[in-house]
Protein backbone atom coordinates (compact mmCIF):
# COMPACT_ATOMS: atom_id res chain seq x y z
CA UNK A 1 0.00 0.00 0.00
CA UNK A 2 1.49 3.29 -1.14
CA UNK A 3 1.78 5.33 1.68
CA UNK A 4 -0.04 8.63 2.13
CA UNK A 5 0.62 11.54 0.09
CA UNK A 6 3.70 13.46 2.22
CA UNK A 7 4.53 10.53 4.23
CA UNK A 8 2.05 11.10 6.70
CA UNK A 9 -1.95 10.53 7.49
CA UNK A 10 -2.98 13.80 8.81
CA UNK A 11 -5.57 13.35 11.35
CA UNK A 12 -6.56 16.86 13.17
CA UNK A 13 -9.55 15.36 14.40
CA UNK A 14 -9.56 16.25 17.96
CA UNK A 15 -11.13 13.32 20.85
CA UNK A 16 -11.40 12.83 24.62
CA UNK A 17 -10.56 15.63 27.26
CA UNK A 18 -8.71 17.86 24.52
CA UNK A 19 -11.71 18.08 22.81
CA UNK A 20 -13.77 18.85 25.68
CA UNK A 21 -11.28 21.72 26.47
CA UNK A 22 -10.76 23.13 23.20
CA UNK A 23 -14.82 22.81 22.41
CA UNK A 24 -15.13 25.30 25.69
CA UNK A 25 -12.01 27.77 23.91
CA UNK A 26 -14.45 27.14 20.68
CA UNK A 27 -17.63 29.08 22.00
CA UNK A 28 -15.73 32.27 23.33
CA UNK A 29 -13.62 32.58 19.93
CA UNK A 30 -14.98 34.75 16.86
CA UNK A 31 -17.18 32.99 14.42
CA UNK A 32 -17.07 32.41 10.72
CA UNK A 33 -20.27 30.96 9.00
CA UNK A 34 -19.19 28.23 6.11
CA UNK A 35 -21.48 26.36 3.72
CA UNK A 36 -21.76 22.73 4.03
CA UNK A 37 -19.69 21.96 0.90
CA UNK A 38 -16.40 24.14 2.70
CA UNK A 39 -17.28 22.07 5.73
CA UNK A 40 -16.89 18.81 3.90
CA UNK A 41 -13.55 19.93 3.12
CA UNK A 42 -12.56 20.61 6.55
CA UNK A 43 -13.68 17.31 7.76
CA UNK A 44 -11.53 15.67 5.10
CA UNK A 45 -8.69 18.02 6.23
CA UNK A 46 -8.98 16.78 9.88
CA UNK A 47 -9.54 12.94 8.10
CA UNK A 48 -6.40 13.07 6.12
CA UNK A 49 -8.10 12.64 2.88
CA UNK A 50 -6.20 15.81 1.88
CA UNK A 51 -3.15 15.12 3.33
CA UNK A 52 -0.15 16.69 3.94
CA UNK A 53 -2.79 19.66 4.35
CA UNK A 54 -3.73 20.30 7.40
CA UNK A 55 -5.76 23.58 6.53
CA UNK A 56 -7.12 25.89 4.16
CA UNK A 57 -3.78 27.04 2.43
CA UNK A 58 -1.17 29.62 3.53
CA UNK A 59 0.04 32.06 0.55
CA UNK A 60 3.12 30.14 -0.55
CA UNK A 61 1.52 26.93 -0.65
CA UNK A 62 -1.92 28.50 -2.78
CA UNK A 63 0.57 30.43 -5.37
CA UNK A 64 2.88 27.34 -5.54
CA UNK A 65 -0.15 25.39 -6.92
CA UNK A 66 -1.52 28.02 -9.14
CA UNK A 67 2.05 28.24 -11.14
CA UNK A 68 3.56 25.15 -10.63
CA UNK A 69 1.10 22.71 -9.53
CA UNK A 70 3.36 21.68 -6.47
CA UNK A 71 3.08 22.73 -2.67
CA UNK A 72 5.56 25.00 -1.61
CA UNK A 73 7.88 21.62 -0.24
CA UNK A 74 7.71 20.74 -3.72
CA UNK A 75 4.37 18.00 -3.51
CA UNK A 76 2.30 17.85 -6.51
CA UNK A 77 -0.89 19.38 -5.78
CA UNK A 78 -3.27 20.77 -8.62
CA UNK A 79 -6.33 22.03 -6.51
CA UNK A 80 -6.41 25.47 -4.32
CA UNK A 81 -7.91 24.15 -0.93
CA UNK A 82 -8.28 27.61 0.37
CA UNK A 83 -11.51 29.24 2.68
CA UNK A 84 -12.59 32.36 1.14
CA UNK A 85 -14.33 35.51 3.68
CA UNK A 86 -15.55 39.21 3.23
CA UNK A 87 -13.20 41.57 4.96
CA UNK A 88 -16.08 42.34 7.10
CA UNK A 89 -16.31 38.75 8.64
CA UNK A 90 -12.80 38.77 10.02
CA UNK A 91 -12.10 42.33 10.69
CA UNK A 92 -11.63 41.61 14.53
CA UNK A 93 -8.89 39.04 13.52
CA UNK A 94 -5.17 39.31 13.35
CA UNK A 95 -2.92 36.98 12.20
CA UNK A 96 -1.94 34.59 14.72
CA UNK A 97 -5.46 34.39 16.43
CA UNK A 98 -7.47 31.20 16.84
CA UNK A 99 -11.08 31.38 15.00
CA UNK A 100 -14.08 29.28 15.09
CA UNK A 101 -16.08 27.81 12.21
CA UNK A 102 -19.54 27.10 12.14
CA UNK A 103 -22.05 25.35 9.71
CA UNK A 104 -23.75 27.84 7.61
CA UNK A 105 -26.49 25.46 7.50
CA UNK A 106 -26.96 23.93 10.70
CA UNK A 107 -25.88 26.75 12.74
CA UNK A 108 -23.01 23.99 14.47
CA UNK A 109 -19.52 24.29 16.25
CA UNK A 110 -17.43 22.32 13.81
CA UNK A 111 -13.65 23.41 14.26
CA UNK A 112 -11.06 25.59 15.30
CA UNK A 113 -8.86 27.53 12.33
CA UNK A 114 -5.63 28.66 13.62
CA UNK A 115 -5.11 31.94 11.21
CA UNK A 116 -1.80 31.85 10.08
CA UNK A 117 -2.68 33.88 7.06
CA UNK A 118 -5.40 36.58 6.14
CA UNK A 119 -4.02 37.14 2.16
CA UNK A 120 -5.08 38.89 -1.54
CA UNK A 121 -6.03 36.91 -4.47
CA UNK A 122 -6.19 37.43 -7.81
CA UNK A 123 -9.69 35.86 -9.32
CA UNK A 124 -8.98 35.97 -12.74
CA UNK A 125 -5.05 34.04 -12.20
CA UNK A 126 -6.62 31.87 -10.49
CA UNK A 127 -9.20 30.69 -12.58
CA UNK A 128 -6.59 30.79 -15.71
CA UNK A 129 -4.32 28.24 -13.93
CA UNK A 130 -6.74 26.56 -12.53
CA UNK A 131 -9.55 25.95 -15.33
CA UNK A 132 -7.20 26.86 -17.85
CA UNK A 133 -9.83 29.68 -19.23
CA UNK A 134 -11.54 32.44 -17.96
CA UNK A 135 -15.40 31.74 -19.24
CA UNK A 136 -17.75 32.15 -16.66
CA UNK A 137 -20.07 29.70 -18.43
CA UNK A 138 -17.56 26.92 -16.74
CA UNK A 139 -19.28 26.33 -13.31
CA UNK A 140 -16.16 26.44 -11.85
CA UNK A 141 -14.92 29.93 -13.27
CA UNK A 142 -18.20 31.00 -12.27
CA UNK A 143 -17.93 29.89 -8.70
CA UNK A 144 -14.38 31.58 -8.24
CA UNK A 145 -15.67 34.72 -9.50
CA UNK A 146 -18.97 34.48 -6.81
CA UNK A 147 -15.81 33.65 -3.76
CA UNK A 148 -15.11 36.73 -1.70
CA UNK A 149 -12.58 38.97 -1.36
CA UNK A 150 -9.53 37.62 1.09
CA UNK A 151 -8.29 33.92 1.85
CA UNK A 152 -7.76 32.69 5.21
CA UNK A 153 -4.61 30.10 5.25
CA UNK A 154 -3.70 28.30 8.52
CA UNK A 155 -4.51 24.65 10.25
CA UNK A 156 -7.63 23.45 11.65
CA UNK A 157 -8.94 21.43 14.65
CA UNK A 158 -12.42 19.50 14.42
CA UNK A 159 -14.67 19.35 16.81
CA UNK A 160 -17.59 18.11 15.65
CA UNK A 161 -18.88 16.81 12.11
CA UNK A 162 -21.42 18.04 10.12
CA UNK A 163 -24.40 16.03 9.32
CA UNK A 164 -24.20 13.12 6.70
CA UNK A 165 -26.68 11.73 4.96
CA UNK A 166 -24.64 8.67 4.06
CA UNK A 167 -22.93 8.10 7.32
CA UNK A 168 -22.51 4.35 5.91
CA UNK A 169 -21.03 5.23 3.19
CA UNK A 170 -18.54 7.21 4.47
CA UNK A 171 -15.03 5.93 5.49
CA UNK A 172 -12.08 7.64 6.06
CA UNK A 173 -8.33 6.82 4.83
CA UNK A 174 -7.45 5.49 8.32
CA UNK A 175 -10.85 2.77 7.69
CA UNK A 176 -9.97 2.25 3.72
CA UNK A 177 -6.21 1.58 4.59
CA UNK A 178 -7.27 -1.21 7.26
CA UNK A 179 -9.95 -2.44 5.30
CA UNK A 180 -7.90 -2.92 2.15
CA UNK A 181 -4.99 -4.79 4.39
CA UNK A 182 -8.14 -6.97 6.04
CA UNK A 183 -8.72 -8.28 2.67
CA UNK A 184 -5.74 -9.24 1.92
CA UNK A 185 -5.71 -6.42 -0.85
CA UNK A 186 -2.14 -5.46 -1.82
CA UNK A 187 -2.67 -3.62 -5.16
CA UNK A 188 -5.93 -1.37 -5.62
CA UNK A 189 -7.16 0.95 -8.05
CA UNK A 190 -9.74 3.47 -7.42
CA UNK A 191 -12.72 4.44 -9.26
CA UNK A 192 -13.91 8.32 -9.22
CA UNK A 193 -17.15 8.97 -10.66
CA UNK A 194 -20.21 11.65 -10.21
CA UNK A 195 -22.57 9.57 -12.26
CA UNK A 196 -24.68 5.76 -12.25
CA UNK A 197 -22.65 3.34 -13.61
CA UNK A 198 -23.28 2.43 -17.52
CA UNK A 199 -21.71 -1.02 -18.88
CA UNK A 200 -19.00 1.13 -20.09
CA UNK A 201 -18.32 1.86 -16.37
CA UNK A 202 -18.66 -1.53 -15.18
CA UNK A 203 -16.43 -2.50 -17.89
CA UNK A 204 -13.71 -0.51 -17.42
CA UNK A 205 -13.77 -1.21 -13.49
CA UNK A 206 -13.45 -4.94 -14.28
CA UNK A 207 -10.87 -4.60 -16.48
CA UNK A 208 -8.89 -2.56 -14.49
CA UNK A 209 -9.93 -5.09 -11.48
CA UNK A 210 -8.43 -8.10 -13.78
CA UNK A 211 -5.12 -7.31 -12.81
CA UNK A 212 -5.21 -6.13 -8.89
CA UNK A 213 -6.52 -7.28 -6.14
CA UNK A 214 -9.17 -4.82 -5.56
CA UNK A 215 -11.63 -1.99 -6.98
CA UNK A 216 -12.43 1.13 -4.52
CA UNK A 217 -15.28 2.83 -6.05
CA UNK A 218 -15.34 5.88 -4.51
CA UNK A 219 -18.50 8.71 -5.93
CA UNK A 220 -18.08 12.30 -5.27
CA UNK A 221 -20.66 13.29 -3.08
CA UNK A 222 -21.78 16.98 -2.96
CA UNK A 223 -22.49 19.68 -4.90
CA UNK A 224 -22.64 18.77 -8.66
CA UNK A 225 -24.06 21.09 -11.69
CA UNK A 226 -27.57 20.78 -13.12
CA UNK A 227 -28.06 17.56 -14.79
CA UNK A 228 -25.57 15.39 -12.63
CA UNK A 229 -27.21 12.28 -11.12
CA UNK A 230 -28.39 12.84 -7.72
CA UNK A 231 -26.07 11.49 -4.82
CA UNK A 232 -28.48 9.15 -3.82
CA UNK A 233 -29.57 7.59 -6.99
CA UNK A 234 -25.92 7.03 -7.61
CA UNK A 235 -25.32 4.82 -4.19
CA UNK A 236 -28.71 2.96 -5.28
CA UNK A 237 -27.03 2.10 -8.79
CA UNK A 238 -23.30 1.24 -7.35
CA UNK A 239 -25.32 -0.88 -4.29
CA UNK A 240 -27.11 -2.86 -7.32
CA UNK A 241 -24.55 -3.25 -9.68
CA UNK A 242 -22.46 -4.55 -6.64
CA UNK A 243 -25.23 -6.64 -5.40
CA UNK A 244 -25.53 -8.69 -8.51
CA UNK A 245 -22.63 -8.17 -11.13
CA UNK A 246 -19.42 -7.91 -8.36
CA UNK A 247 -17.67 -10.72 -6.14
CA UNK A 248 -18.25 -9.19 -2.63
CA UNK A 249 -14.85 -9.54 -1.53
CA UNK A 250 -13.41 -7.53 -4.71
CA UNK A 251 -15.08 -4.57 -4.40
CA UNK A 252 -15.67 -1.86 -1.95
CA UNK A 253 -18.05 1.20 -2.42
CA UNK A 254 -17.41 4.64 -0.23
CA UNK A 255 -18.03 8.11 -0.82
CA UNK A 256 -15.83 11.12 -1.39
CA UNK A 257 -17.68 14.33 0.10
CA UNK A 258 -16.75 16.99 -1.89
CA UNK A 259 -17.63 19.51 -4.23
CA UNK A 260 -16.81 18.42 -8.02
CA UNK A 261 -14.74 21.17 -9.65
CA UNK A 262 -14.79 20.24 -12.85
CA UNK A 263 -10.85 21.13 -13.49
CA UNK A 264 -10.60 18.49 -15.52
CA UNK A 265 -6.90 17.92 -16.18
CA UNK A 266 -5.65 19.32 -12.68
CA UNK A 267 -8.42 17.89 -10.91
CA UNK A 268 -7.40 14.69 -12.17
CA UNK A 269 -4.17 14.95 -10.40
CA UNK A 270 -6.40 16.05 -7.53
CA UNK A 271 -8.42 12.62 -7.54
CA UNK A 272 -5.68 10.51 -7.98
CA UNK A 273 -3.71 12.13 -5.01
CA UNK A 274 -6.90 11.13 -2.53
CA UNK A 275 -7.41 7.92 -3.51
CA UNK A 276 -3.51 7.68 -2.85
CA UNK A 277 -4.35 8.50 0.60
CA UNK A 278 -7.12 6.11 0.78
CA UNK A 279 -4.46 3.26 0.37
CA UNK A 280 -5.10 2.78 -3.68
CA UNK A 281 -2.58 1.82 -5.75
CA UNK A 282 -3.91 3.00 -8.95
CA UNK A 283 -6.17 5.09 -10.13
CA UNK A 284 -8.28 4.95 -13.36
CA UNK A 285 -8.47 8.01 -15.66
CA UNK A 286 -10.91 7.87 -18.48
CA UNK A 287 -11.86 10.04 -21.39
CA UNK A 288 -12.41 13.77 -20.36
CA UNK A 289 -11.95 13.15 -16.95
CA UNK A 290 -13.29 15.76 -14.24
CA UNK A 291 -14.25 17.72 -17.27
CA UNK A 292 -17.11 19.44 -18.46
CA UNK A 293 -18.81 20.65 -21.91
CA UNK A 294 -16.23 20.87 -24.56
CA UNK A 295 -13.83 22.80 -22.47
CA UNK A 296 -11.26 20.48 -22.18
CA UNK A 297 -9.04 17.83 -24.83
CA UNK A 298 -10.52 14.34 -24.36
CA UNK A 299 -6.82 13.19 -22.96
CA UNK A 300 -6.25 15.90 -21.77
CA UNK A 301 -6.63 14.53 -18.12
CA UNK A 302 -4.53 11.99 -19.01
CA UNK A 303 -1.53 13.22 -20.50
CA UNK A 304 -1.01 15.60 -17.56
CA UNK A 305 0.19 12.69 -15.36
CA UNK A 306 3.38 12.97 -17.48
CA UNK A 307 4.48 15.85 -15.21
CA UNK A 308 4.06 13.98 -12.12
CA UNK A 309 7.04 11.14 -11.72
CA UNK A 310 6.50 11.17 -7.94
CA UNK A 311 3.07 11.16 -7.88
CA UNK A 312 3.18 8.05 -5.71
CA UNK A 313 -0.10 6.14 -7.29
CA UNK A 314 -0.22 4.87 -11.13
CA UNK A 315 -2.79 5.79 -13.54
CA UNK A 316 -4.51 3.59 -15.71
CA UNK A 317 -5.25 5.12 -18.83
CA UNK A 318 -8.13 4.13 -20.95
CA UNK A 319 -9.65 5.01 -24.55
CA UNK A 320 -13.27 5.64 -24.52
CA UNK A 321 -14.86 2.69 -24.83
CA UNK A 322 -18.08 1.73 -27.22
CA UNK A 323 -20.23 -1.25 -28.33
CA UNK A 324 -18.99 -2.40 -31.33
CA UNK A 325 -21.60 -4.40 -33.17
CA UNK A 326 -19.28 -5.79 -35.28
CA UNK A 327 -16.54 -7.36 -32.79
CA UNK A 328 -19.30 -8.36 -30.83
CA UNK A 329 -19.12 -6.37 -27.63
CA UNK A 330 -17.56 -3.87 -25.98
CA UNK A 331 -14.22 -2.21 -27.51
CA UNK A 332 -12.51 1.25 -28.14
CA UNK A 333 -10.46 2.46 -31.03
CA UNK A 334 -6.83 0.41 -30.01
CA UNK A 335 -9.11 -2.50 -30.24
CA UNK A 336 -11.60 -2.41 -32.70
CA UNK A 337 -10.94 -2.24 -36.45
CA UNK A 338 -14.61 -1.38 -37.33
CA UNK A 339 -16.06 1.94 -38.81
CA UNK A 340 -17.89 4.33 -36.71
CA UNK A 341 -21.09 2.58 -37.99
CA UNK A 342 -20.79 -0.06 -36.19
CA UNK A 343 -19.95 1.36 -33.01
CA UNK A 344 -22.37 2.61 -30.40
CA UNK A 345 -21.41 4.88 -27.67
CA UNK A 346 -22.38 5.80 -24.60
CA UNK A 347 -23.87 8.56 -24.42
CA UNK A 348 -24.76 10.51 -20.88
CA UNK A 349 -27.09 12.98 -22.82
CA UNK A 350 -28.96 9.95 -24.26
CA UNK A 351 -29.36 7.77 -21.49
CA UNK A 352 -30.35 11.02 -19.43
CA UNK A 353 -32.87 11.87 -22.21
CA UNK A 354 -34.15 7.89 -21.81
CA UNK A 355 -34.46 8.04 -17.73
CA UNK A 356 -35.87 11.35 -17.97
CA UNK A 357 -38.55 9.88 -20.14
CA UNK A 358 -39.39 7.12 -17.96
CA UNK A 359 -37.74 4.99 -20.19
CA UNK A 360 -34.82 1.66 -19.63
CA UNK A 361 -31.28 2.55 -22.03
CA UNK A 362 -30.84 -0.63 -23.80
CA UNK A 363 -29.60 -3.17 -21.54
CA UNK A 364 -26.31 -3.35 -23.56
CA UNK A 365 -25.59 0.07 -22.36
CA UNK A 366 -26.91 0.27 -19.15
CA UNK A 367 -27.73 -3.02 -16.80
CA UNK A 368 -31.82 -3.41 -16.34
CA UNK A 369 -31.73 -3.83 -12.10
CA UNK A 370 -29.92 -0.17 -12.46
CA UNK A 371 -32.35 1.16 -15.07
CA UNK A 372 -35.32 0.22 -13.17
CA UNK A 373 -33.49 1.55 -9.69
CA UNK A 374 -32.99 4.74 -11.49
CA UNK A 375 -36.66 5.25 -12.17
CA UNK A 376 -37.71 4.86 -8.78
CA UNK A 377 -36.96 8.48 -8.61
CA UNK A 378 -39.46 11.00 -10.08
CA UNK A 379 -36.55 13.54 -10.99
CA UNK A 380 -32.91 11.62 -10.67
CA UNK A 381 -31.05 14.32 -11.90
CA UNK A 382 -29.85 17.76 -10.40
CA UNK A 383 -32.35 20.55 -10.79
CA UNK B 1 7.15 40.22 -6.49
CA UNK B 2 8.65 40.00 -10.37
CA UNK B 3 8.90 37.40 -12.49
CA UNK B 4 13.04 37.49 -12.20
CA UNK B 5 13.06 37.51 -8.04
CA UNK B 6 10.52 34.58 -7.96
CA UNK B 7 12.43 32.31 -9.95
CA UNK B 8 15.53 33.22 -8.20
CA UNK B 9 14.08 32.45 -4.89
CA UNK B 10 12.43 28.85 -6.36
CA UNK B 11 15.22 27.82 -8.01
CA UNK B 12 19.03 27.22 -7.15
CA UNK B 13 21.95 25.45 -8.81
CA UNK B 14 23.65 21.87 -8.57
CA UNK B 15 26.79 21.13 -10.02
CA UNK B 16 27.26 17.90 -12.22
CA UNK B 17 29.71 17.06 -14.50
CA UNK B 18 30.38 19.02 -17.35
CA UNK B 19 30.59 16.06 -19.72
CA UNK B 20 26.68 14.27 -18.24
CA UNK B 21 25.27 17.93 -18.76
CA UNK B 22 26.52 17.30 -22.71
CA UNK B 23 25.23 14.25 -22.70
CA UNK B 24 22.06 15.58 -21.23
CA UNK B 25 22.07 18.39 -24.13
CA UNK B 26 22.17 15.85 -26.70
CA UNK B 27 19.64 13.76 -25.19
CA UNK B 28 17.18 16.21 -24.35
CA UNK B 29 16.68 17.52 -28.11
CA UNK B 30 14.57 14.47 -28.36
CA UNK B 31 12.55 14.64 -25.27
CA UNK B 32 9.47 16.99 -24.70
CA UNK B 33 11.44 18.23 -21.80
CA UNK B 34 12.59 22.24 -22.56
CA UNK B 35 15.65 22.20 -21.49
CA UNK B 36 18.25 19.92 -18.79
CA UNK B 37 17.15 21.87 -15.68
CA UNK B 38 13.70 20.24 -16.19
CA UNK B 39 14.95 16.44 -17.36
CA UNK B 40 17.12 16.59 -14.32
CA UNK B 41 14.11 18.00 -11.76
CA UNK B 42 12.30 14.96 -13.25
CA UNK B 43 14.50 12.89 -12.87
CA UNK B 44 15.27 13.66 -9.31
CA UNK B 45 11.45 13.64 -8.50
CA UNK B 46 10.78 10.22 -9.84
CA UNK B 47 14.16 9.14 -7.54
CA UNK B 48 12.20 10.72 -4.72
CA UNK B 49 9.15 8.84 -4.81
CA UNK B 50 10.49 5.30 -4.90
CA UNK B 51 12.19 6.12 -1.52
CA UNK B 52 8.65 7.01 0.47
CA UNK B 53 7.91 3.42 2.53
CA UNK B 54 5.12 1.91 3.31
CA UNK B 55 4.87 2.19 7.05
CA UNK B 56 1.10 1.50 8.93
CA UNK B 57 -0.71 4.62 10.21
CA UNK B 58 -2.68 3.24 12.78
CA UNK B 59 -1.73 2.13 16.25
CA UNK B 60 -2.70 -1.44 17.42
CA UNK B 61 -5.34 0.21 19.66
CA UNK B 62 -6.50 1.89 17.17
CA UNK B 63 -6.95 -0.70 14.77
CA UNK B 64 -9.23 -2.45 17.23
CA UNK B 65 -11.12 0.82 17.14
CA UNK B 66 -11.68 0.69 13.18
CA UNK B 67 -12.04 -2.83 12.89
CA UNK B 68 -15.70 -2.30 15.53
CA UNK B 69 -16.56 1.02 13.53
CA UNK B 70 -16.02 -1.16 10.10
CA UNK B 71 -18.04 -4.09 11.45
CA UNK B 72 -20.89 -1.94 12.09
CA UNK B 73 -21.30 -0.88 8.70
CA UNK B 74 -20.84 -4.05 7.65
CA UNK B 75 -17.69 -3.62 5.89
CA UNK B 76 -16.26 -6.55 7.47
CA UNK B 77 -17.49 -9.44 9.15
Amino acid sequence: MPPPHGGRLINRVLKGKERDRRLKEALELPKIKLPSEYIKDIENIAHGVFSPLEGPMIQEDYLNVLENMRLSNDLPWTIPIVIDVDEEEIKTVKEGDNITIICLEEEKLIAILHVEEVYDYDKEKHVEKVFGIKDPAHPGVAKTYGMKEKLLGGKIDLIDHSANPYYKYTLWPVETRLLFKERGWRTIVGFQTRNAPHTGHEYVQKTALTFTDGLFINPVIGRKKKGDFKDEVILAAYEELIKHYYLKDRAVLAILRTEMRYAGPREAIFHAIVRKNFGCTHFIVGRDHAGVGNFYPPYAAQEIFDEFPDLGIIPIFFKEFFICKKCGGMANEKTCPHPEEYRVRFSGTVIRKLLQQGKKPPKEIMRPEISEIILKWKNPFVE
Amino acid sequence: MTEEKTKSKNFTSILIPTSLYKKLEEKVKETEFSSVSSLVTHIIREYLAKLEEEKEVFSEEEEEEIKERLRALGYID
